[in-house]
């Protein structure tokens, strides 16, 4: 017998779908201690949620089916468990907050009435559970506590949500607490707020901490022991310095060396004429000014990154470029004309040199095209590009460009990977052959290690094409590597800008320090040190 | 920097070759349900097309030492296996014969309701607010107006005639589509790929027609097929009333409400015409489930893997 709190071992676990049989998890074994925190760390499909759902008895049967295994914890194996009994077993004693706290949350209720169900649930007095409520939500340190239980969800931004989804988890002290992916949706700022109070919650109530994460900077800052994942199969357990350290296995090496922020950063040699300048941008919803007066130059050739925590209107900003959305005062010189004072008529043509990729390419691809159409489309609506007999050629060459096989082109989007997905936006941009390219996060929403070969590709046809990029983050890391200048934006104005170099090494405005500090850095160490700058920062 | 490691995960479907008809008859194929739908409304076209050329005159030839005769009865011949109706005609020849009326005002006010209703509904849902909101008021007022009144008073002043059905009926019935392909149109909008195709310089047409469209017209077909039933029964109503159809022309649903008055003693009466209005609405939405399917290639693997993974 064992005296770990929890323990999973040999759990192998299968989905029956349409395609075949699929191997969610094969052979996993891993193991948590009280006071704990243990992470999980995979990309996309390496099945490191699959373990926790088995724990939650989250997995639907059929089509999953658990092969092999149990799941120990105080000595019964939950897999054997009656349903009844796994119920007293989930919310109280191992608890689970999840990555989108808004779709976990039921808007229809305030969050009071929400935090105070788990304990009615498991039998608490409502009065009592009540009281409880207002104790956890000032602990998770929400403002006015009194009225924030009166609240509905949507009242909070989303880093609240994830305080509240973490005071409901903690309302009947659970011993284990397992995060999915917990701060994945939130800005830099607020996720490392998030972490500290879950480190905090965790030294006074001595629970094992279950996270499981993507990001090895989440790894860095918070986790004892990390599980590192590929497809199903764990490929490394160890001290989390260790393995960041002396990774033993190539997954786990080529992992770390994904991670951002390491390469030689550039100064930026801007030359000749602006291709663009942006002057005095403004824009407003209503009464709400999402753009104060912003500025943008952009020369031929150069990376221009924009950085900026959600609502700072760096997206609105390059969406009046595009006019997707229509600006209310400023203007913005291409080629001697002013963008802005276009018709939508006399922008067509101009569309050609300023191309765009989005964030999500899921959507941003048509589902219903084949990915011969979608890039060939460009063609079809600016007729002098390609003659119609060479565009079989010319797709063949631009998939080739983008790292893709000429084959691809008669499958449908959703035939290829999130990364590969995003390879054929690029590629959609390239077909008109412009001279900018605006990136709207557009790397944001992949795994790591397609994140750096992504950037590389950008990087490779910015030398190669001498296209300009716009590329927009929340992240700073991200853009350390590829930027020529940077601009730092918080609520609809521009705080910082500079070469990179500057930005990274003499950040001069509170809020990019704040920023910077606020990044998780992959090496345990590097991170120890950011966290006590941000401390200091915070206090000052 | 390996840049196409992930190259080698996506899944390869083996049908890419095939040339599209063949591979849209062979997802057919593979669901039987769409296939008997298929056939059986193939069936009831052939009746529409040649069904008053061939069996015209049997179906309105009177025969009075005949009258209600029962079903299943081989002593007056094949035609009248289904029983004849009040005035000794054979339900059979009649309910062929009546399939051309029938279709044609039903796939005529369904097709005229339809594309106008479309039109409209995306001009609502694409057009500035001022033009939308103009057209939904005319959606609303059609819906507030009784559609049974309108078809009244119309059919009342102008000739009833299958024109003039198809004309009532398609009024009535436009709401629905304008309703549902504008609330669609709404959210595809603001879908990233139509933003994607904007910012590439596409005309508005150009996104209407090849983003917009395509995605809206499995809702839309969908509804049109439930339609078509409710289209089939209006026109009996009408009929029933005396604005319709007039006899001795004959549509399924004037058939059904004639046979009303002796359902006690002959059910079969309305019975067969009434099957064939089932049968056929039955079909048609079978034929739409699966085209909706076929057409949708996220989902067009469940018909080529074959077998019963349809759920």
């Amino acid at each position: 017998m064992t005296d770990h709190l929890l323990e999973v071992r040999n759990l192998s676990v299968r989905f029956h779908t349409a395609a075949g049989i699929v191997d969610a998890v094969r052979n996993v074994s891993w193991h948590l201690d009280r006071g704990e925190t243990l992470a999980i760390l995979g990309e996309s499909g390496s099945g490191k949620s699959v373990s926790a759902s088995a724990i939650m008895n989250l997995i639907d049967i059929p089509p999953g089916e658990i092969t092999s295994g149990e799941i120990l914890f105080d000595g019964n194996d939950l897999l054997q468990q009656t349903a009844e009994e796994r119920r007293q077993v989930n919310g109280k004693r191992i608890a689970m907050i999840f990555q989108d706290p808004l779709s976990h949350l039921n808007p229809v209720y305030p969050v009071g009435w929400q935090i105070a169900e788990t304990m009615r649930v498991h039998g608490k007095d409502p009065a009592e559970a009540n009281a409880r409520a207002l104790d956890l939500v000032r602990r998770v340190g929400l403002p006015n506590p009194q009225q924030a239980l009166e609240k509905y969800p949507h009242q909070f931004s989303g880093g609240q949500r994830q305080r509240i989804m973490i005071a409901m988890a903690l309302a009947l002290k659970p011993d284990i607490l397992i995060a999915d992916e917990p701060t994945t949706a939130l800005d830099v700022t607020v996720q490392a707020e998030v972490l500290a109070l879950l480190e905090e919650l965790q030294a006074e109530t001595g629970m094992g901490l279950l996270l499981i994460t993507h990001d090895l900077g989440v790894v860095a800052e918070t986790a004892d022991r990390v599980v590192v994942m590929n497809r199903g199969e764990i490929v490394e357990t160890g001290p989390a310095s260790e393995v960041y350290h002396n990774p033993r296995d190539p997954y786990t090496r080529r992992l770390i060396a994904a991670a951002p922020g390491k390469g030689e950063m550039r100064d930026g040699n801007s030359q000749g004429k602006p291709l663009l300048e942006m002057k005095g941008v403004e824009k407003a919803f209503g009464s709400f000014q999402a753009l104060k007066g912003v500025d943008l130059t952009v020369f031929p050739g150069e990376t221009v990154a924009i950085v900026g925590e959600s609502g700072s209107g760096k997206s609105t900003l390059v969406k009046t470029l595009v006019r997707l959305i229509e600006p209310t005062a400023g203007q913005a010189t291409w080629n001697g004309r002013d963008l802005f004072a276009m018709s939508l008529k006399e922008m067509r043509p101009v569309r050609r040199d300023i191309q765009m990729v989005f964030q999500d390419p899921t959507q941003s691809l048509n589902p219903r095209m084949t990915i011969f159409e979608v890039i060939s489309e460009a063609w079809r609506i600016h007729k002098d590009v390609v003659p119609r007999a060479q565009w079989r050629t010319r797709v063949a060459e631009l998939l080739t460009q983008v790292g893709l096989l000429p084959d691809h082109a008669r499958r449908y989007p959703h035939q290829f990977s999130g990364g590969q997905r995003q390879r054929i936006a690029i590629a959609r941009a390239l077909a008109l052959e412009p001279k900018l390219i605006v990136c709207d996060e557009a790397v944001s929403a992949l795994d790591v290690s397609i994140q750096a070969q992504v950037i590389a590709l950008l990087d490779r046809l910015r030398r190669d094409l001498g296209i300009a990029f716009i590329f927009i983050a929340h992240d700073l890391p991200v853009v350390r590597d590829f930027a020529d200048h940077v601009l730092v934006m918080q609520s609809g104005a521009v705080v910082e800008k500079g070469t990179t170099r500057e930005i990274f090494e003499n950040p001069k405005s509170l809020y990019t320090k704040t920023l910077l500090a606020s990044g998780l850095d992959p090496d345990p160490e590097v991170q120890a040190k950011r966290r006590a700058e941000r401390k200091e920062l915070v206090d000052a | 920097m390996t840049e196409t490691v992930e190259s080698s995960q996506t899944p390869v479907l083996a049908e890419d070759e095939k040339n599209p008809v063949a591979r849209l008859l062979g997802m057919l194929w593979r669901d039987k349900f769409a296939l008997c739908a298929a056939l059986f409304i193939l069936l009831m076209v052939l009746c529409a097309v040649f069904g008053p050329l061939l069996l015209g005159d049997a179906a309105s030839h009177q025969n009075l030492r005949g009258r209600n005769a029962p079903p299943f009865s081989w002593s007056n011949g094949w035609l009248f296996i289904l029983g004849a109706d009040a005035l000794g005609r054979p339900l059979l020849a009649r309910i062929v014969v009546a399939a051309q009326n029938t279709m044609m005002v039903a796939s005529g006010a369904v097709a005229c309701s339809m594309i106008i209703g479309t039109a409209l509904g995306m001009i609502a849902g694409y057009a500035s607010r001022r033009v939308g909101e103009a057209i939904m008021r005319l959606a609303d007022v059609i819906m507030s107006f009784p559609s049974l009144l309108l078809a009244v008073i119309v059919l009342y002043v102008f000739a009833p005639s299958v024109g003039n059905l198809i004309v009532v009926l398609a009024i009535t019935r436009i709401p629905v589509y304008l309703r549902t392909s504008r609330a669609e149109v709404l959210e595809v909008r603001e879908r990233m790929f139509v933003q994607a195709a904007q910012v590439m310089g596409a005309s508005t047409g150009r996104i209407v027609f090849c983003h917009i469209l395509p995605v809206i017209m499995p809702t839309i077909v969908t509804i049109a097929t439930l339609d078509f039933a409710f289209v089939m029964l209006a026109e009996s109503s009408l009929s029933f009333l005396g604005i319709g159809i007039q006899s001795p022309e004959i549509t399924w649903g004037l058939m059904v409400s004639q046979g009303r008055s002796y359902l006690v003693h002959a059910w079969w009466l309305s019975f067969w015409p009434g099957l064939a209005i089932i049968l056929t609405t039955l079909s048609l939405n079978l034929l739409s489930n699966w085209l909706r399917i076929a057409l949708d290639p996220v989902q067009r693997w469940r018909l080529e893997i074959g077998g019963k993974s349809n759920d």
